[in-house]
């Protein structure tokens, strides 16, 4: 019978499935990290149990570890966690690429980068966004500590069956249209919650004319809008990424990789459970004006009127008022980074808008790399120097304001455009403020010091 | 996981859509590498508006939290959970889920109950009208009863199942061994593994 990609995978995985029963998934890589891992350890520990399969897992410190400064830079209790992983790590003989290390970096951004994310795959990670690792036409989601124990301890997960569904994205992306601006269109027109309890495959000729860094950034939001996994059929795309890659494969097991992932895409005729029309043609560069991320309007747009409470508190936690042009709200800070939007191509995005230009006067901006791969690359090409040049603070990887564990937050008040991806209340920071948009968007925001159309820089042609 | 057993408490409303684990627990409490003590954190930011509806007294000791769709949307992090369950909690009643938080309550032993919107509605309401009204929360009957509201819901039997028994599912799964390891026989040779 003609099968979706998402069948495919999850039927490669099964260990066993019985009616009933959630099924019992084989996980080939465990991406583990310093937040959602210590509990899990402990756990394992006190019950007298052992890792599996430490060599398909691999650590890294990106949530809380500071931008700069090193480990002497954490406060007490995230150094007592970086520890802690590393200690944890030591004990069960797993990989850690720590502070310091040429490989440390966010989670989702170093297993394509190591070459450890291949198609064909099963992924999980502690963390909601490992959705990233589908660009790569493998099956990625985030679990919980629970199940991150139960993998460290089985290798499997047990887990039920999502839905699938297909977003067919055709035609060409206009001028200064994005990846990102791709997926907060697609949540603005679905909602956050459209996509629960399932996977998804973003099919379509736009898809395909996306770079890899493009579709990681595309599957990455898929959380966003509720669904577990997100993907995109392997093509040759995504083999010129990964050949030469440290852990891909070589010789002749690259040769019978090859053969298998090509047949790692929806059979002609497979039926999906629901399917989403998306014409790229309609889309513009978006910018959120809310505490969730389907609360955008294109820049060229104003804030909306609200529609029922939810959007009534946002506005007012937004401090904005219905009506205003979004070009017009002045910002104080600009993050560029996260697993999101913090790789090579998303760096030189946003230094090509910065080039020669200054940071305005009010705002405080910041560019975290999302490795210490993309860290040390970007300063090979000198894209170091065009954003401090500009103003620019250069940081060490990690997922720094993202989320704001590390020193790196907004102060209440604060406004900030971001490349990041969630807008929720306080995720940067206690009472701070955050738009979301694409880098090209947000280096242009801190060069005119307020959200502005990054097609009038230009650049790109209007 | 302690067996999930048929209990009364206090309903709390928290009449939002999108609850996201971001407001339910802020990040800066994730730092603890301990897996209980994150009731007192539970809300954070929000806990400082002195209107707030967990702080009025008659909603104190609540257990059951009743709220709107897409509850525990966003990040994984299963302190959310974790928070909930350390501050009380037994049971959170929804319309809807975030897909990650629920399965992450189902492993701790705090129940999430879909009802459809309507009913959630009547209970949100009630809740309001009549605060520190009780809840039953009956798992093996499958019923929420508050006052003369009383709904059936529906859960999977296997999540029924762990939950009633207080199953340790690393238990059960470490017993399919054979099968764990026939699996790792097939298994493509191009696939990668780190050496420590
Ligand atoms: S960059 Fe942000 S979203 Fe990505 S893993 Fe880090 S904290 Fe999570």
């Amino acid at each position: 019978m003609a099968q979706t990609l998402i069948q495919k995978l999850w039927d490669r995985h099964l260990v066993r499935s019985t009616p009933g029963e959630p099924d019992l998934l084989y996980v080939d890589l465990h991406l583990v990290h310093e937040v959602t891992s210590p509990q899990a350890f402990e756990s394992l520990r006190l019950a007298g149990r052992r890792v599996r399969r430490p060599e398909l897992a691999i650590a890294t410190v990106d949530h809380n570890n500071p931008t700069r400064g090193g480990v002497e830079a954490a406060d007490e209790i995230s150094r007592k966690q970086m520890a802690t992983l590393a200690e944890n790590c030591e004990w069960a003989g797993i990989r850690l690429y720590g502070l310091g290390s040429r490989q440390q970096g966010i989670v989702h951004v170093i297993g394509p980068e190591q070459g450890l994310t291949h198609p064909g795959m099963l992924i999980v990670c502690g963390d909601s966004h490992t959705s990233t690792h589908g660009a790569f036409g493998t099956l990625a989601f985030g679990i919980g500590s629970s199940e991150v124990e139960h993998v460290l301890a089985t290798q499997t997960l047990l887990q039920q069956r999502t839905k699938d569904m297909a977003v067919n994205i055709e035609g060409e992306l206009p001028p200064g249209v994005v990846a990102k601006d791709v997926a907060l269109g697609i949540i603005a027109r679905l909602g956050v919650a459209a996509g629960a309890g399932h996977s998804v495959e973003y099919r379509g000729s736009t898809v395909r004319g996306l770079s890899m860094e493009g579709r990681m950034t595309l599957c990455n939001l898929t959380i966003e809008w509720g669904a577990r996994a997100g993907m995109v059929a392997p093509d040759e795309t995504t083999f010129a990424f990964l050949e030469g890659r440290r852990h891909a494969p070589q010789g002749a097991l690259w040769q019978a990789a090859l053969e298998d992932w090509r047949t790692l895409a929806s059979d002609e005729g497979a039926v999906f459970d629901s399917e989403v029309e998306i014409d790229a043609r309609e889309l513009e560069p978006y910018v959120t004006w809310g505490t969730n991320p389907g609360q955008s309007v294109p820049v060229s747009g104003r804030v909306p009127e609200p529609h029922g409470e939810t959007d009534e508190r946002a506005l007012r936690y937004m401090a904005l008022k219905a009506g205003t042009a979004i070009q017009d709200i002045a910002l104080d800070r600009v993050f560029i980074g996260s697993c999101t939007n913090s790789r090579l191509e998303d760096l030189r995005a946003a230094a090509e808008v910065v080039r020669g230009r200054k940071v305005h006067g009010r705002v405080r901006a910041l560019v975290v790399p999302g490795s210490t791969p993309v860290k040390l690359a970007a300063e090979a090409e000198g894209l170091d120097r065009v954003f401090a040049e500009a103003g620019f603070e250069w940081r060490d990887a990690g997922c720094s304001m993202c989320l704001g564990m590390n020193p790196d937050i907004l102060q209440p008040g604060e406004r900030c455009a971001s490349t990041s991806n969630r807008n929720f209340e306080g995720r940067q920071g206690a009472g701070g403020r955050t738009h979301l948009v694409s880098p090209p968007m947000a280096a242009a925001a801190a060069i005119a010091g307020h959200l502005v159309d990054v097609r009038e820089f230009g650049l790109v042609p209007a | 996981m302690k067996k999930f057993e048929t209990f009364s408490g206090v309903a709390a409303p928290l009449d939002k859509a999108d609850v996201d684990t971001d407001q339910i627990i802020p990040k800066q409490f994730l730092r603890r590498i301990e897996r209980s003590g994150f009731g007192p954190f539970l809300f954070f930011d929000w806990r400082k508006d002195p209107g707030f509806v967990l702080n009025q007294p008659a909603y104190a000791g609540s257990r059951v939290l009743i709220t709107g769709p897409n509850f525990g949307c966003g990040s994984s992090r299963e302190h959310a959970a974790w928070s909930l369950e350390d501050a009380g909690y037994r049971a959170v009643i929804a319309p809807s889920f975030g897909d990650i938080f629920r399965n992450n309550s189902l492993k701790i032993g705090l129940l999430p109950v879909h009802l459809p919107a309507e009913q959630v509605r009547a209970l949100l309401d009630l809740a309001q009208e009549q605060p520190g009204v009780e809840a039953t929360v009956d798992l093996e009957a499958q019923r929420v009863t508050m006052g003369d509201l009383s709904y059936r819901f529906q859960i999977d039997a296997h999540s029924r199942h762990c939950l009633l028994e207080g199953l340790d599912e690393i238990a059960q799964t470490l017993r399919l061994e054979p099968e764990i390891a026939a699996y790792e026989e097939r298994r493509p040779a191009w696939l990668p593994t780190i050496p420590a």
